[in-house]
């Protein structure tokens, strides 16, 4: 009896803390699927649409280019997470598995960045970015380049995969060189592959934090067809101004991508070796 | 094997790396300390050397006033919630009970999907007849302004951060749960402590430095709201959600004001690094050791 009411117990909360974490998102479906015969500022709120349509996600759909948004953001995440990958795993191996001078040095320069926040130094960035001609006013390549290469590499990327090389044994790449293997695949065919595990952590995360950053692509970006999701969801704002119904559809329509990538990928986030992966 | 590997070969595997560490860490943290020291007030392309009446200036400005104190209350209303509340989630989701993965990624889902809808759904909820206000008032008090009312806008805006970040720190305390030894809690049961009980005398003081690592790092996240400002409140009412981050954007990229921006950017800098320091230096020191 106590070991029912205790577990009755655990999973009331549960649920609650799960009810709160969707709340949001189930008024903003509510609210989408309202159609104009029915008041949305019903007081008491009415949850199930009584006026039911789907009229307000075809009408925004029609309106506001999310196929190229996804397409953008797809884009940016995807080179994004693919730089992140080779110049971390590059970076790494002489971190953790060379005697070289300077490295001490390096070690503490590589650690140094992460106490640089980028909020601090997006000015200069955005200074440097406009002198190297990567804003879109110079094309979509170079357009794309400054969302991409700012996010190219950074610290924790480099850390993690120095950890993982750290747990690989040593005898592994010395019966390879034995063998005649060069250094270059030795990391390519040892290495790589037995560390997938944290390369599919930092591709995920990246990706993640990619997909959802908003402060960049908004300072950069002056082209509406290079806009990211994040900066078109925002824009929807202006568009639509008071027309929640229109509002509320387009930002569902926009989550739908990264909700169907984390449910495929579910086991990576909540399997709990992922601590402190990446946090913007 | 020492010398398996020419003596440039490291410095090849580093060199894309640090190329783009360095354009895109190094030069824009320098360049941002030497903007700081430049008057662009008069003439922007052709700055002069101002020396510290940057500094001064900025010191002396109500607003920027206003900006640091609302960014340490926001710090105030996130951080505390923030280490607590997830390690309790923690706890429960780590009983053996039917169901778990189902919990675990419901509530981490927040912490994926785009801060921009996040925000845009609290900013929904928080319509001035809006579900929150209905709820308020059921429970007998009057509605609120949440977004146009000086005195909750900046504590709306936390609930927004805390929101987001309720998963992501869970799964921190998850992690660490795992290591508390089990024999601990089958002691606490003989003397049959309670529940509640056996979490404060064993659990607790075994995460202790998750829980100061927690702090450190959503600290360092208060301190960087961005999004959910601009994206709810643009800083409003009355400069009262306005904090450092969304003054420097505002300053640097709506009034072009570079040296006020960069004055602040670097009382940034100082702030986050010291506690990234801390971090690195106490709670962290197992991931960056050599």
């Amino acid at each position: 009896m106590r070991k029912f009411i205790k577990g009755f117990s655990i999973h009331s909360f549960l649920i609650f803390i799960s009810f709160i974490s969707l709340f949001p998102f189930i008024w903003l479906i509510s609210t989408a699927l309202k159609g104009s015969n029915e008041n949305i500022f019903a007081y008491p709120p009415i949850f199930i649409p009584q006026d039911f349509t789907f009229e307000n996600f075809i009408g925004v759909w029609h309106q506001i280019p999310f196929l190229l948004y996804f397409l953008n953001s797809f884009i940016v995440a995807a080179f994004t997470v693919i730089l992140n990958l080779i110049l971390s795993s590059l970076a790494a191996y002489p971190l953790a598995r060379m005697e070289f001078k300077g490295k001490n040095f390096i070690f503490c320069l590589v650690l140094a960045t992460i106490m640089i926040p980028f909020q601090a130094i997006m000015l200069p960035v955005y200074l440097i970015v406009l002198k190297l001609h990567l804003v879109d006013s110079y094309g979509y390549v170079t357009g794309y380049l400054g969302l991409i290469l700012p996010f190219a590499v950074n610290a924790f990327g480099i850390f993690l995969m120095r950890q993982a090389f750290l747990s690989v044994p040593k005898e592994l790449e010395e019966a390879a060189f034995i063998d005649g293997c060069s250094i270059i695949n030795i990391w390519r065919k040892i290495l790589l592959p037995v560390c997938a595990p944290s390369l599919a952590v930092l591709a995920i995360f990246t990706f993640i934090g990619s997909w959802g950053e908003f402060l960049w692509p908004s300072i950069v970006l002056t082209n509406k067809t290079l806009f990211t999701l994040p900066v078109g969801v925002n824009d929807l704002q202006g568009i639509f101004s008071a027309n929640w119904r229109y509002i509320a559809a387009g930002s569902i329509i926009s989550i739908i991508p990264i909700i169907i990538f984390f449910v495929a990928m579910q086991k990576y986030f909540v399997s709990g070796n992922t601590e402190g992966a990446v946090k913007g | 094997m020492n010398n398996y590997y020419k003596k440039y070969i490291p410095y090849i595997f580093l060199l894309p790396a640090l190329v783009m560490l360095v354009i895109f860490f190094f030069i824009p943290f320098i360049y941002t300390i030497i903007l700081s020291f430049k008057d662009y007030s008069g003439d922007i392309y052709n700055p002069v050397f101002a020396g510290l009446s940057n500094y001064s200036v900025i010191l002396k400005s109500k607003e920027f006033y206003t900006t640091i104190f609302n960014t340490f209350m926001f710090l105030l209303m996130c951080v505390p919630v923030l280490a607590i509340f997830p390690l309790i989630v923690a706890i429960f989701i780590n009983q053996k009970i039917k169901g778990i993965n189902i919990y675990k990624v419901l509530i981490y889902l927040p912490v994926v999907v785009s801060i921009v809808v996040v925000a845009i759904a609290f900013k929904w909820l928080y319509a001035q007849q809006g579900i929150l206000n209905y709820i308020l008032e059921q429970i007998g008090f009057n509605p609120i302004g949440w977004l146009t009312d000086t005195k909750f806008a900046l504590f709306a805006v936390a609930l927004v951060t805390i929101y987001k970040g309720i998963g992501y720190y869970m799964m921190i305390y998850l992690s660490a749960l795992i290591g508390v030894p089990k024999d601990l809690y089958e002691a606490a049961d003989i003397d049959g402590a309670n529940e509640f009980i056996k979490h404060l005398t064993v659990t607790v003081p075994h995460l202790m430095p998750t829980i100061a690592l927690v702090v450190t790092v959503s600290s360092i996240s208060a301190l960087k709201v961005f999004a959910e400002i601009y994206v709810m409140t643009k800083g409003g009412p009355l400069n009262s959600t306005k904090t450092i981050v969304y003054y420097i954007y505002e300053r640097a990229f709506e009034n072009l004001d570079l040296s006020m921006a960069a004055s602040a950017s670097v009382i940034l800098l100082v702030v986050i690094m010291a506690f990234s320091f801390v971090n690195i230096i106490f709670f962290e020191n197992k991931r960056y050791k050599f």
